[in-house]
């Protein structure tokens, strides 16, 4: 280990360590552009020199490792001198427009010109000016305000693992350019404004709507997909105005998909901001008093087993309890979190949980994908299986359709017949899968939501038994989840209970005139067509599918509008935090479900939101282990049986529509417009 | 300043494939690097697909060696617009590069370009009518003991003065090849006076190249 003297302080660092990572160990900030801590090291921009004794230069901080008894420092004059004239140089062709750039306010260039920057410029010439580049629905350029340091080349090549964005030209005339005014075709596209230093790239939502200072930020969680990535919404006013992600090595790193984070502007559209009930086929604004006495008045007389309810793909834990609750004091048992119709036993954890974790992934030298597309259904997995990739020695396989992951992978099969056939051995993969040392199988809900969706499970579960996956120091077996309530509805037991029926059932049903009423927890995603005559209560934020067929409408709040627990795919529950109010008189979802209760007559236990929690850890104590993963136990899950041959497809049509708010967004319409394109089959729920 | 590649106003052709004989020696390029190192053969591919297509690379030149080396194509763009040996706008058939950099400039480079502007009745960086002739300037060719020096093609012009160039695209026009190498029949890069060491074992055979070069 290396020892080395850095401003007269003593440190000892690990090989490998830059000069500039030691500097960050004992807490001295060295400026840089181009190095990026995720990101390779290219030490172009030259901001981070530091003295070292014995060179004969001042050295790029960024790419020098440590090496034993170096002497650095970093604040002498020569330092000093050095980075004033990088500065200067930077400066030379950036044009002084910061009151109209969006960057203003939260720019390396800038902050570092505080502490680097002359006064005034020597520079009497006429500046450099650069075409802007189009890059696509979301990323806004101002290519004359670029200093070059290569980041987003490096970003989109090596995260994104989509190669559009280069340097073109030499010397002064270099230019960062897609090829050739292309969109860039990746789902990461939103953080090259991130890693940029400068307002070269920057948000074309977000353009010339808000200042950083302010802006109200609120640390919570993204429920767009499954993952549960850690963002910040930055909120004016009533009003979130954009949606950041935050550090966190175990789910997202540092990136976030474009779904999650430009769907917001679906957040001010399409809003549910009051009741609504059905009257002589048409929907009219009510009062809650009204509206609740409609619904309890539908209700009066009611058998528990003529009732039902289905929770949506956005719905927090909170409310997915409450009204589980509800129901069972209604004497139902119908009740389904899995309104894609997924079919896979929930009897065990492990068999339907990311058991390995996100950041497990790094540790696997196999996987095997069956019947996903991460890069739609999990940006953010995708990142990580991409990450694993580049770190070499990694086979990976899929079975199921061929789709341009950003990695190189081998499709060994279609369908659920190839997973039989790595059970008792005979096909060629697993031979693979028998020399791996840690082998991993991720399941999308491409494999669970056909009719032998339980089948598929257990034969998934025996290919995770036959070759290791299913060990002490190791858990393989994945499930990768489309929609942030999911694990959450499951985990709370939004489940069908004794007698009851799943969203099948619930629908043939309702379609019979079995059952006669059916509460939708923002669940938008189902056949409405097949609610035949039953009375609808529709809760939830956006005017979606579900609202449409609504008798009566109660209005929730969004996952930015509330206080709430979301479990990702992981089993990883995280908390929501509330960064505005819900419009109108649209409320906190687990208080209208609360509130309804008490005029039903059948008044919840719990008064509070601490209440509320408490009666949730004593459920399940998962729930008190926030931002933690706990073990799953394995043990046998799954039915084998019968399978069909029907090769696996994915949910997923249009990566930027999945949801009510995306639906919602026109940002994300024009995603579809520019990168999902006419070839895309539009279905009426995807766009 | 500087424009997009794409945007020159020439028309970009639509499809370019390598003709069976470049393809082969693509190929021999390619056997050189180690396997999983085949981008190497970039820059010899490039040049390979600018000779075929005229003296000029269009971007289909650009995507067919990108796909032919397993590189994304923007890797490739970045390579061809880093050289300014590729050429991404068409060139006539005798491509004309007079050095002006400071040695090539002492030694009268000015009057070459003068000479050249006149003779074809062209500005630096514009093509004659006919197509003939591209009139270029270039930063130093790396030949300045006999400077000025003109690259035309692959041959290198030395010790040129303007009547010398006038000759040689009279000689061009005419369809022949002038004699390349040094204008004044010096011998290599040796003293413009003749050699003033090593007399004895060199002149027989500077008298024999002057000779040669007198004819």
């Amino acid at each position: 280990m290396p020892k080395l003297t850095i401003d007269g302080i003593e440190i000892e660092v690990e090989p490998g360590t830059s000069i500039l990572q030691a500097c960050e160990q004992l807490g001295i900030e060295i400026p840089r552009f181009c190095y990026h801590e995720r990101l390779s090291v290219p030490a172009n921009c030259r901001m981070c020199l530091v003295e070292m004794e014995r060179a004969p230069k001042p050295v790029a901080s960024c790419a020098m490792p440590c090496g034993d008894g170096m002497v650095v420092r970093t604040n002498s004059e020569t330092v000093l001198k050095a980075r004033k004239g990088v500065m200067e140089f930077l400066l030379i062709n950036h044009p002084l427009d910061c009151p109209i750039c969006d960057q203003g306010g939260e720019c390396d260039l800038q902050d570092q010109a505080m502490a680097y920057g002359f006064d005034r410029g020597r520079y009497g010439e006429n500046k450099r000016a650069v075409e802007d580049k189009y890059m696509g629905p979301v990323i806004k350029t101002i290519m004359t305000r670029c200093i070059h340091c290569t980041r987003c080349i490096r970003f989109i090549n090596e995260v994104a693992g989509v190669p559009d964005v280069g340097a073109v030209n030499r010397g002064e005339h270099m230019e960062i350019t897609t090829f050739v005014e292309k969109a860039i075709g990746s789902e990461l596209s939103g953080n090259l404004a991130d890693v940029c230093p400068v307002g070269a790239l920057t948000h074309k939502p977000y353009a010339f709507t808000a200042r950083p200072w302010e802006l109200r930020k609120t640390e919570t969680v993204d429920v767009l997909d499954a993952v549960g990535s850690n963002i910040r919404v930055d909120a004016r006013g009533p009003e979130v105005m954009r949606v950041l992600p935050r550090v966190n090595d175990d789910i997202n790193e540092e990136w976030l998909s474009d779904k999650s984070r430009y769907s917001y502007d679906g957040l001010k559209r399409q809003r549910l901001d009051r009741p609504y009930i059905r009257q002589n086929g048409k929907l009219v604004p009510a009062s809650w008093a009204e509206a609740f006495t409609a619904i309890a008045a539908r209700l009066k007389g009611l058998l528990g087993n003529r009732i039902a309810a289905i929770s949506g793909d956005l719905v927090d834990v909170e409310a997915q309890f409450a009204l589980k609750e509800l129901l069972s004091r209604l004497g139902s048992t119908s009740l389904d979190c899995r309104q894609d119709g997924a079919r896979f036993d929930t009897s065990v954890r492990a068999g339907y949980l990311f058991n390995s974790g996100i950041a497990g992934i790094e540790k696997a030298d196999v996987i095997l994908l069956v019947g996903t597309n991460p890069r739609w259904e999990g940006t953010l997995v995708n990142a990580r299986i991409r990450k694993r990739y580049l770190a070499g020695n990694v086979t990976i396989a899929s079975i199921g359709e061929q789709r341009d992951l950003t990695y190189p992978y081998s499709v060994i099969g279609s369908g659920p017949e190839t997973l039989q056939q790595l059970v008792d051995g005979s096909h060629p993969f697993a031979e693979t899968l028998r020399a791996a040392k840690n082998p991993m199988i991720i399941v999308g809900m491409g494999a669970f939501r056909r009719a032998d969706g339980l089948a598929v499970q257990a034969a998934a579960r025996l290919v995770g038994e036959a070759y290791g996956m299913f060990r002490d120091d190791w858990s393989g077996f994945n499930v990768l989840h489309t929609a942030a309530a999911r694990v959450g509805g499951i985990e709370a037991g939004f489940l069908p209970g004794e007698g009851g029926r799943d969203v099948h059932g619930i629908l043939d049903g309702a379609s019979k005139g079995e059952i006669d009423f059916v509460y939708l927890l923002g669940a938008d995603e189902i056949d409405t067509a097949k609610l035949g005559n039953a009375f609808v209560v529709y809760q939830g934020h956006h005017g979606d599918a579900g609202a449409h067929r609504a008798d009566v409408i109660l209005p929730g709040a969004a996952y930015t509008e509330k206080n709430a627990v979301y479990v990702n795919t992981e089993g990883r529950p995280q908390l929501a935090r509330l960064a505005v109010f819900p419009p109108g008189e649209a409320r906190e979802d687990w208080k209208i479900v609360r509130a309804l209760s008490e005029v039903l007559g059948n008044t919840l236990p719990f008064d509070t939101h601490g209440q509320l929690r408490q009666r949730l850890m004593a459920a399940n104590p998962i729930f008190g282990a926030v931002g933690e993963t706990t073990p799953a136990a394995w043990a046998p899950f799954g039915a084998q049986g019968p399978v069909d041959t029907a090769p696996f497809v994915t949910p997923i049509t249009n990566f930027y529509m999945t949801d009510p708010i995306s639906r919602a967004s026109v940002t994300m319409a024009n995603c579809t417009e520019a990168l999902v394109g006419p070839a895309q089959e539009r279905t009426g729920t995807h766009g | 300043m500087s424009a997009p590649a794409s945007d020159h106003g020439h028309a970009e052709p639509t499809s370019f494939t390598f003709s069976q004989e470049n393809l082969e020696l693509a190929k021999r390029i390619i056997a050189k690097y180690p396997a999983g190192k085949q981008a190497s053969a970039c820059m010899p591919l490039l040049d390979v697909a600018q000779r075929q297509n005229g003296g000029w690379l269009p971007r289909v030149a650009m995507d067919a060696v990108a796909d032919l080396l397993g590189m994304p194509r923007i890797r490739v763009y970045e390579v061809a617009t880093f050289y300014t040996m590729y050429n991404k706008n068409p060139v006539g058939r005798h491509h004309i590069q007079v050095c002006t950099t400071t040695p090539c400039w002492l030694r009268g480079s000015d009057d070459i370009v003068h000479t050249c502007k006149k003779k074809l009745g062209i500005e630096v960086g514009e093509t004659t009518a006919d197509g003939q002739f591209t009139l270029g300037e270039v930063e130093c060719s790396g030949a300045c003991v006999n400077a000025p020096v003109v690259q035309i093609g692959d041959d290198y012009y030395e010790d040129v003065a303007p009547e010398h160039m006038e000759r040689i695209l009279d000689a061009l026009a005419r369809g022949e090849t002038p004699k390349p190498g040094s204008q004044t029949g010096r011998q290599s890069s040796e003293p413009i006076d003749g050699p003033t060491t090593l007399k004895v074992f060199t002149t027989a055979q500077a008298d024999a190249t002057t000779a040669q070069a007198d004819d």
